[in-house]
């Protein structure tokens, strides 16, 4: 730590600034509206997870027990053995540089410490100090180095600046996945206790009640009777959603977001419009539930024990409730959690039938599975068929942009259904450019449960990229709605676009849908989902 | 014309020194992709920034009006309010481009009146800039109150699930 | 920062001047002991390394898709970024290895005004890093010629492409163009120097890296270095060398005379570079082949993964559920499991208090 401005270095160096130190050498500084604040500790008692007690982040001392490095080493050891991704994405980095500037905190933080290689190297200067020869043997030449509290502190504080988007693995030439970094780093933190609230607390409420807020059953239902209310005022029609109905044909889970938060809430409404719709036009029969009533998975962010812990609802409320399959809503992490876990955690789902569309016959063989079937798809299938009745008109003042949520586009690949969805109810539709959408898409910034609001300087910086993207399509076309398929999006876009684009909205893909679908024996609608008149009738409104 | 112009001097390089001045306000690690990095997707903050400045120098002269200045100012501003920096050092760039002009003006023109009302046009240039801080710092601890606020209390309350105190 | 590279640097003088003092004085350690240790050391390190990792579990199936998934038969599937099937999956993996696909993904934004410096910079990791790797395969298939007799045909063949360009033609008029100049040693250095000077110059990459980032460069750019030197500048006694290492692949070792010190650093960086690698980064070689990101197909709703650790967590049943909340649903009329004992008026005027 003595040898700063050595001479050799002030000779190499072009730029007229300090000479740089090296990384292991630049403390780390938690700065106010970066980071979250720490987990209630009844929270984590609920949960029954380590080491529940108030603390705070900026406080010297953290609380942590006695023997917390030996807990973190022996943590570390435990899942080098039951995770091969950790074991060789400790070993394999050969810091190329590739996806240094591929992180949107990167890009809007500047922080060079927010580099996706850097991130891990936190992480691997630890392994290599406790577990590798070289490391031993060669200490900080090899790249090491030991736990200490500052150490734990930059794990802390820059785990919870990454959003698990996986854009900086798209770019990886071994695949190492910083995703999967930062989900067994936070699964090590948890061990002493060192969550933020923004996750743990939804956790025990979506864990208890079924969902992150904490609403009660009869809320919910209160909750979705008051959008039938609205829903009739706007279309004359009375629709009559089924709460944990047995042998239905489709069991629905979706995100509480979108229950409880605009503009996640219209969204909402789109699903309440679509199932009547295909109730009265062909019968099908969709049950919600109050038990597995929350589709977002704040475990994912917090330990896999967690995720399965949460996630293990939904295949327990189909086996209750015998549906023929899933039907899941728009939401970005809960469709990883489906997609590459849940099977695995807590199936097979053999009680259940492989999905097939009952109105147009069409097996979702990729769903076979699993036997849950993503919106999007469930959508673009029954609009392929032209089994829906729309009026995209309906949609024409608004110039719409489609955001790629980072789980379903780089944890499942879903980026053409969406598009399609949103191509045939909306008649205007501009991409933002090509490295900013589908597998390179950027996160929203809030993802992986930093969307709170304390952090907001975190958040804004890292929906800078994603944010400039949609003000090139918004200055040059005009868009002025942002869609999305995630419900983080719907909570946390809105402010970034508040911030950095005023004057654009964010939409999901079904409150879309809905608006321009024609309903049997529907009033001639006035005003769209939000109150807000439609192309055409901004006089009728009045 | 610009004052620049009227001062004998070229726009390029003195964008370039300011743009410099301005990127060396980041980390060294990160100046580089900031300053290299020219597709503006990739790299929101440094081009962004270098579009703003080149803007603000040719707004130096006749087009100077504070509506062009603000428009210019305010997504650089924007940026630097959420980042890492003080309020003074997130809005002293834009007195850096004194010192930067009158180091390339040649020693007998120091004095010279287009440089004096240049120099004026700066400091008003700063003042905005203080101006747009103060808006996005507001911005910000509003969106940091209000945004749980306004997304889920709004939705409770249309629902009529919350009760008001105050209500009748 | 500095002592970083500037150690790995002595490191590598250090090393010469070993092999240059020792070899003379101790030629069966240098020709013979050492060789044999580290060819030891490389391949039982390297087993070990991945069966290392072939020990941990696959608990989940997490490849990173990389464009549309397989899902109605209508929409284009990206076959090999998001592979549903194992061809699909071998593509995939053949395309990473044998073209740094993700690493030129790099390079696919769109030209803009303004300078167009920084894309150059991109493609030329991925060009530098294709160059470097591609050399260094050339350059060992090449040195085959050195351990079988009689030499095949393919390597000959090698050896005539990467001999292209010929400068022999001019040897006896100007007396000075080179013999069979071989690309690949000479691209592998200057590859090599590039990514060497690219970590020294680029402030981030210099923030990133350790010496075990600059050593295997230096290592390898002195072992491409003796070897031009050999070749090119100093005589060496090929046939004399051959006989080394036909002695050494038969396990009839032998130290012919008259070999050049030049020969010996050579040798000896190459034994060091065998030894250091199952230790070093250098294993991305094998790791890359494990990488679950990229190795697993992306058919995990259609197939179950199966977890062999997968164990029973503690879950918030619906019968736990029901209990606490079975009041407040039936009155709110969602179904229930079981009718509460008391009848649900009490409930609310209990709730009233």
């Amino acid at each position: 730590m003595a040898d700063e401005t050595p001479k050799a270095e002030e000779l190499i160096q072009i730029d007229h600034r300090p000479p740089a130190k090296q990384w292991m050498d630049v403390p780390v500084n938690i700065r106010k509206g970066m980071y979250c604040y720490a987990s209630n500790p009844k929270s984590v008692e609920y949960l029954g997870l380590p080491n529940a007690r108030p603390w705070n982040p900026i406080e010297e001392d953290w609380k942590l027990p006695e023997n917390w490095q030996q807990i973190l080493h022996e943590g570390f050891k435990e899942r080098l053995e039951k995770f091969r991704s950790i074991k060789v994405f400790m070993d394999i980095c050969v810091r190329c540089g590739a996806c240094a500037d591929k992180c949107h905190f990167f890009i809007g933080t500047g922080d060079p410490k927010n580099m996706p290689v850097l991130r891990a190297e936190l992480l691997r200067s630890v392994y290599r100090n406790d577990f590798t020869l070289m490391g031993k043997l060669l200490g900080r030449y090899a790249g090491a180095r030991p736990m200490t509290i500052d150490v734990l502190k930059e794990w802390w504080y820059y785990l919870f600046q990454c959003t698990e988007c996986r854009r900086c693995s798209v770019f990886c030439p071994y695949g190492i996945d910083t995703a999967e970094i930062t989900m067994f780093g936070r699964e090590l933190l948890n061990l002493l206790g060192l969550n933020i609230d923004w996750i743990a607390t939804p956790v025990a409420n979506c864990y208890r009640t079924g969902n992150h807020l904490g609403i009660q059953p009869h809320a919910f239902k209160d909750m979705i009777d008051f959008f039938c209310d609205d829903i009739e005022e706007i279309t004359g029609i009375r629709v009559e959603p089924n709460f944990n109905q047995k042998n239905a044909d489709i069991l629905f889970i979706t995100p509480s977001g979108d229950v409880f938060a605009d503009p996640g809430t219209y969204t909402a409404m789109g699903y309440l419009l679509l199932f009547h719709f295909l109730k009265e036009k062909y019968g099908l029969n969709v049950t919600w539930s109050t038990y597995a009533s929350e589709g977002g998975n704040f475990g994912s962010f917090t330990s896999h024990e967690t995720m399965k812990r949460l996630n293990a609802k939904m295949y327990l409320e189909a086996k209750r409730l015998k549906p023929k399959w899933i039907l899941g809503g728009e939401c970005g992490h809960m469709w990883r959690v489906i997609t590459q876990y849940m099977d695995t955690m807590n199936g097979p789902a053999d009680f259940m039938e492989a999905p097939v569309n009952p109105i147009t016959g069409t097996r979702f063989e990729n769903a076979k599975s699993t036997k849950m079937v993503h919106i999007a798809e469930f959508l673009a299938d029954l609009i392929k068929h032209g089994k829906l009745d729309l009026d995209p008109s309906r949609n024409d003042n608004k110039i719409v942009t489609f955001h790629d949520s980072c789980n379903p586009a780089r944890g499942m690949g879903m980026l053409d259904e969406p598009r399609y969805v949103i191509k045939s109810v909306a008649n205007h539709f501009f991409e933002m450019p090509a490295n900013t959408i589908r597998e390179q898409t950027f996160c929203c910034g809030s993802g992986s449960g930093l969307n709170a609001g304390e952090n907001m300087e975190e958040r804004m910086a890292g929906a800078l990229p994603r944010s400039n993207a949609v003000k090139y399509v918004h200055e040059k076309h005009g868009v002025n709605m942002l869609a999305c398929v995630c419900a983080i999006d719907r909570a946390a876009l809105p402010a970034a676009m508040d911030y950095w684009v005023p004057g654009v909205d964010v939409t999901g893909m079904t409150e879309l849908v809905a608006n321009a679908l024609i309903m049997p024996g529907e009033q001639e609608r006035t005003t769209d989902l939000r109150g807000e008149p439609l192309p055409g009738m901004e006089e009728a409104d009045e | 014309m610009a004052l620049i112009e009227q001062l004998g001097l070229k726009k390029d390089p003195i964008v370039k020194k300011w743009f410099a001045q301005v990127v060396d306000t980041y980390p060294a690690e990160t100046a580089r992709f900031l300053r290299r990095q020219s597709d503006p997707f990739a790299n929101p903050v440094g081009q962004t920034t270098l579009q703003g400045l080149r803007t603000l120098i040719d707004l130096l002269g006749a087009g100077f009006d504070v509506k062009s200045v603000q428009e210019a100012l305010d997504p650089i501003i924007r940026i630097r309010a959420i980042q890492d920096f003080t309020p003074a050092r997130a809005t002293r760039f834009v007195f850096e481009l004194k010192r930067i002009i009158r180091d390339e003006v040649p020693e007998n023109q120091r004095s010279s009146e287009e440089l004096q009302r240049m120099e004026h046009l700066i400091d008003e240039m700063a003042l905005t800039a203080f101006d747009i801080y103060m808006q996005c710092r507001e911005k910000i601890n509003d969106l940091k109150a209000n945004e749980m606020k306004s997304r889920t209390y709004k939705a409770f309350a249309r629902a009529g699930l919350i009760k008001e105190p105050d209500g009748e | 920062m500095n002592k970083f590279y500037m150690s790995s640097l002595l490191a590598i003088f250090a090393l010469a001047l070993i092999a240059w003092v020792g070899a003379p004085a101790l030629p069966w350690l240098f020709g013979i002991v050492l060789p044999y240790l580290a060819v030891a050391v490389f391949v039982v390190g390297f087993v070990r390394r991945v069966m290392g990792w072939s020990r941990s579990a696959v608990p989940f199936a997490i490849p990173t898709t990389g464009g549309q998934q397989r899902s109605l038969p209508w929409i284009k599937q990206a076959k090999f970024d998001n592979p549903s099937s194992k061809t699909g999956v071998f593509v995939r993996m053949a395309l990473e290895i044998l073209t740094f696909r993700s690493l030129f993904r790099n390079t696919r934004m769109k030209m803009n005004e303004g300078n167009r410096l920084s894309y150059h910079l991109e493609i030329f990791l991925w060009l530098g890093a294709l160059a470097f790797h591609y050399a260094f395969l050339v350059t060992l298939l090449r040195h085959m010629r050195f351990f079988l007799e009689p030499v095949p045909g393919a390597i000959q063949m090698l050896e005539a492409v990467d001999g292209f360009f010929r400068l022999e033609i001019l040897y006896d008029s100007v007396q000075f163009g080179l013999p069979g100049v071989y690309m690949s040693g000479l691209v592998l250095l200057a590859a090599a120097a590039y990514l060497f000077l690219r970590r020294l110059f680029i402030a981030n990459m210099r923030y990133i890296s350790l010496p075990s980032d600059y050593f295997p460069l230096l290592l390898i750019m002195g072992i491409a270095f003796t070897g031009i030197l050999m070749r090119y500048f100093t005589k060496v006694d090929i046939a004399a060398i051959k006989q080394l290492a036909m002695g050494l692949v038969t396990f009839q070792p032998s130290i012919p005379a008259a070999i050049s010190p030049v020969f010996y650093i050579h040798l000896f960086f190459v034994s060091v570079l065998l030894a250091y690698f199952p230790f070093s980064k250098l294993m991305h070689l094998g790791g890359i082949f494990l990488s679950p990101t990229r190795n697993m197909l992306a058919n995990t709703r259609e197939v179950r993964h199966v977890n062999p650790w997968n164990y029973p967590v503690k879950v918030h049943t619906y019968e736990a559920y029901e209990n606490e909340f079975r009041e407040k649903m039936v009155e709110a009329g969602l179904p229930v499991d079981k009718m509460p004992e008391s009848a649900p008026e009490e409930m609310t005027e209990e709730e009233k208090e």
